[in-house]
């Protein structure tokens, strides 16, 4: 299946949480499928951290590999395109294809670079938003997303609860927690403490690479689990009988995290890396309720399937389990899985199967009988 | 939970019974609902607002597909979420014997739902009786297991059921014993004859 990048370009400016606004936004967004007579087949995909708008398919045969989650959406797949008509957007913020701090400012005429406001979850959704709209779509079939993707999907509910029939929120969480703040910030910190990073003013050329990279290698090992790390590599060295004594990589495990680092640079942009984790840092679906959920979810009209994976401890079960049991109080219909699972965070991509069969049967639930 | 997955209504009597104590609008929750046909039986034909808790993911998957909302859960300390009388009709068939606590959880679904129904196989109908007598743990068609690998840890029977009620201020206002063969007997004499019964129970302060 071939996929087309696109462009939405907004031509009224988009207001932020922080205040100020943007001018001339674009969002890149992908479909595939077929948008059925009455527009009630569509289902917005929300990517995690890193992810972007290429959800499915190729976007030309000689491609080395398809969109991220292929192995989920395509023709006669879980989430089928032959029934439905599936969007892909890049988040605001981001560095492939949409508005984010390395575009060019219309008002400057100079790239944002630190200059960029900070954004958030919910302005991401802001101009997800406008995308469906553009797309016709009064009312979308599903919103579905793993990680940061969860999220976005739950200030989806909250923030437009018409304007879908379904939410799929994935290994995600109402609040981002200490821990993954924690996290974020030690990654932000290897980020501006690269000579390289120089306050944001980088040339593509001589990006800080090795900063970026540290920051990936951190986020990696909060993808996976003790156990896929001790089953993956155990304590086996690379390439070596012996210890080097110096400190080189000796362990199979160190020249992985590496190589995860070192590919990142290449398709990802510093600048981004830093706001778009600053987002998920500020999330909070109670911020404006005291810490009360159940008053925050109050109006979402959507029915929901939560899923987490058992061995997830980045957003364990518990915090899904938060948001089922706020939705529960508030007498909204919601159905909860956790998937027993080795792999950790990255489950939501990995365990297609288990999560596949129950996304797909549990959308079929909520079509429109044509 | 152990519950029979091809479920069908009118073969379980006890199902039959809690059925019809549903009305419509009534919101109904499952404990140990296994593949949710009875739930999806009680939305199609009593238009009641179902949920089911269900601990075994392989049958959590067939609830979704079944169109019945369900929560993946162990029954101990699971319905903490619910405030009072969030239910109008709690079930509990069949599932009683397989829990840690009972007696917890059957403060809590007369806590969580106005009413709540209970189903269950009574240990001291005549022929676990008779087994017994002959020296062995009792087996049959409903106790399939051996003593070693039963799910069931807490087997009970209605004269105990009842005794329990009382103890924790347990209104029962409903008590239909489901009989396999002597439907007289069993009416006059449920804890010898029947081979189960439904309980329905309220709050005794209501």
């Amino acid at each position: 299946m071939i996929t087309v990048p696109q462009e939405c370009r907004f031509t009224e400016p988009l207001p932020l949480d922080c205040g100020r606004s943007l001018e001339g936004v674009v969002i890149r967004y992908e479909t595939a499928g077929k948008l059925n007579s009455d527009a009630s087949n569509a289902i917005l995909v929300c990517h995690a951290l890193t992810g972007d708008a290429h959800v499915c398919g190729k976007h030309d045969p000689s491609d080395k590999k398809p969109g991220w989650w292929d192995a989920m959406i395509g023709p006669g797949k879980y989430i089928d395109t032959d029934r439905y008509f599936v969007i892909g957007t890049n988040v605001l913020g981001g560095c492939s294809g949409s508005t984010g701090p390395q575009s060019v400012d219309p008002v400057s005429g100079k790239p944002y670079r630190l200059n960029f406001p900070v954004i958030t979850i919910a302005d991401m959704v802001r101009a997800q938003k406008r995308v469906i709209d553009h797309l016709g779509i009064k009312q979308l079939l599903a919103v579905i997303g793993g990680s940061m993707g969860g999220m976005q999907v739950l200030q989806w509910a909250v923030s437009y609860p018409d304007a879908m029939r379904a939410i799929v929120p994935i290994a995600t969480a109402a609040n981002f927690s200490p821990q993954n703040i924690a996290f974020d910030w030690v990654a932000r910190e290897a980020i501006r403490n690269d000579v390289n990073w120089k306050n944001g003013d980088y040339a593509p050329e001589n990006s800080p690479e090795r900063g970026l990279a540290t920051a990936r290698m951190l986020a990696h090992i909060t993808y996976l689990s003790e156990e896929t790390l001790g089953r993956k590599f155990g304590r086996s060295l690379q390439n070596k009988e012996d210890y080097d004594f110096d400190f080189t990589h000796d362990f199979a495990v160190e020249s992985y995290l590496e190589h995860q680092g070192r590919r990142f640079v290449e398709r990802f942009d510093a600048n981004a890396y830093l706001f778009i984790t600053r987002a998920t840092d500020y999330f909070d679906l109670t911020a404006e309720t005291g810490g009360d959920l159940a008053a925050a979810l109050k109006n979402v009209q959507a029915k929901f399937l939560v899923v987490s994976f058992s061995s997830d401890w980045l957003f364990p079960t518990r915090q899904s389990l938060a948001i089922v049991n706020a939705l529960l109080r508030d007498r909204k219909e919601v159905s909860f899985c956790e998937i027993r699972s080795g792999y950790g965070h990255d489950a939501f991509l990995l365990e297609v199967d288990a999560l596949g069969r129950m996304v797909r049967d549990f959308l079929r639930k909520q079509e429109v009988r044509q | 939970m152990m519950r029979h997955l091809d479920l069908d209504v009118n073969r379980r009597r006890d199902l039959e019974v809690i059925s019809a104590l549903v009305s419509p609008g009534d919101r109904v929750l499952d404990l140990g609902c296994g593949d949710g046909s009875f739930l999806a039986h009680l939305k199609e034909a009593r238009s009641a607002e179902v949920l089911g808790l269900e601990i075994d993911p392989e049958l959590v998957g067939r609830c979704i597909s079944n169109g019945v909302p369900v929560i993946q859960s162990d029954l101990d300390n699971a319905l903490d979420f619910a405030e009072n009388d969030a239910f109008d009709l709690v079930v509990v068939s069949h599932t009683l014997q397989e829990i840690r606590r009972p007696d917890l959880l059957l403060r809590h679904i007369v806590r969580v739902g106005r009413r709540a129904a209970v189903s269950f196989i009574n240990f001291a109908h005549w022929r676990c009786r008779l087994q017994l007598l002959a020296g062995k743990m009792p087996r049959n068609a409903q106790l399939p297991y051996q003593w070693y690998n039963t799910p069931n840890i807490h087997l009970g029977t209605i004269a105990d059921f009842r005794e329990t009620c009382r103890n924790f201020d347990i209104c029962i206002v409903q008590e239909t014993p489901i009989a396999a063969r002597f439907p007289f007997l069993s009416r006059f004499f449920p804890n010898l004859f029947a081979v189960g019964a439904v309980f329905v129970l309220e709050k005794a302060s209501r």
